[in-house]
């Protein structure tokens, strides 16, 4: 039997206007729990200001074996980056 | 010991408080059910550590005889700790230390807020720091009793049995002794009788959540103010103790 507590993914925004990036995953019993162990476990050191957490369970993945008719076909396409562009002097942060 | 300044003795109850239930709290470390609880005592534990620096320093400072949070910390004998009896109760299981973890922190939280407005700068100034650390450690032991005292037949079993060995050290907490009825009559120390209604409504509202009632009134014990400690204290500081009794002035 398996007594482990329910796994959970962590996700921290690091100041505001930045977006949750994923930080890691810990056991929990629910969703309070969750919160708190992420808290104690993810910012001890001012990581972040704002934190998510979602049941692993909830997460859909991608298929690692078919990770080359998802992903190759995009490696020779690469008109579809932005790069063609002049940007003005005056726009930062681009 | 010589008498301490009024004052320094008072910071230096705050700073016992602090210092002994964080180094109970620190033997979890490595013992904990979950690697996850294991990180949250020890948080709690560096913060309870970083307040009686704080507080340790300022008596320190106050007496004016050369002694700092260290000194005061790891040279002082057992008689000479005015900590509160709750602190100092062994850790027991997981629901024995959040039950005191629990009525510790709600109080320790009323006593800190109330402190930010001491006519004391250095106190009030501490105080700010920590009762925002403290809110967390009241928020967490509060889920912790609910958690358990509305789980399974044998948490709530635990979580009774905890609540119900730290009883009797609660009513310490809301002693005013002559020493800090002076300093709170001049704006300095907290008066904490005033906080036991608040206290009260606090512990009340989580026991409901958490489907339990409040431990049968003990007879309370005091003391640990005037140094009259359990035996626990002593042992507990033969370990904290141990370098700098056995090799004095190390560093590393």
């Amino acid at each position: 039997m398996n007594n482990d507590w329910p796994l959970w993914e962590v996700f921290i925004r690091g100041k505001g206007g930045l977006s949750h990036r994923h930080a890691g995953s810990l056991h929990a019993a629910d969703p309070a729990m969750a919160l708190d162990h992420a808290r104690d476990a993810y910012t001890r050191r001012m990581e972040g200001v704002s934190l998510w957490v979602v049941p692993s369970a909830q997460i859909v993945a991608s298929d690692p074996a078919q990770a080359g008719p998802l992903f190759e076909p995009a490696e020779d396409k690469i008109y579809r980056h932005p790069t063609f562009y002049t940007i003005p002097d005056n726009v930062k942060h681009l | 010991m010589a008498k301490l300044p009024p004052l320094a003795q008072y910071a230096l109850r705050l700073g016992d408080d602090a210092l002994i239930l964080g180094q109970r709290l620190s033997e979890w470390c490595g013992h904990a059910p979950a690697l996850e609880i294991d990180l949250s005592l020890a948080n709690i534990a560096l913060d309870l550590v970083g307040q009686a620096t704080h507080f340790l320093g300022l008596a320190g400072e106050i007496e004016a005889k050369g002694r700092d949070a260290d000194a005061l910390a790891f040279k002082r004998d057992v008689l000479d700790f005015s900590n509160c009896l709750l602190v100092e109760q062994p850790n027991g299981d997981f629901a024995r230390t959040i039950a005191r973890q629990f009525l510790f922190s709600h109080f320790q939280e009323l006593q800190f807020g109330a402190l930010t407005g001491s006519t004391d700068p250095r106190l009030a100034a501490i105080a700010a720091k920590a009762v925002k650390e403290v809110a967390y450690h009241a928020r967490l032991a509060s889920d912790w009793v609910a958690r358990l005292g509305d789980g399974t037949d044998e948490s709530r079993a635990r979580m009774i049995a905890g609540l119900d060995w730290m009883w009797r050290f609660v009513d310490e907490l809301f002693v005013l002794d002559a020493i800090e009825t002076k300093l709170a009559s001049q704006g300095i120390a907290v008066d904490k009788p005033a906080l036991r209604a608040a206290w009260d409504a606090r512990i009340d509202g989580v026991l409901a959540e958490a489907t339990l009632s409040r431990p049968a009134p003990h007879r309370p014990v005091l003391g640990g103010r005037e140094g009259h400690h359990s035996e626990h204290l002593g042992h507990l500081l033969s370990e904290m103790q141990f370098l700098q009794r056995a090799y004095p002035g190390a560093t590393w």
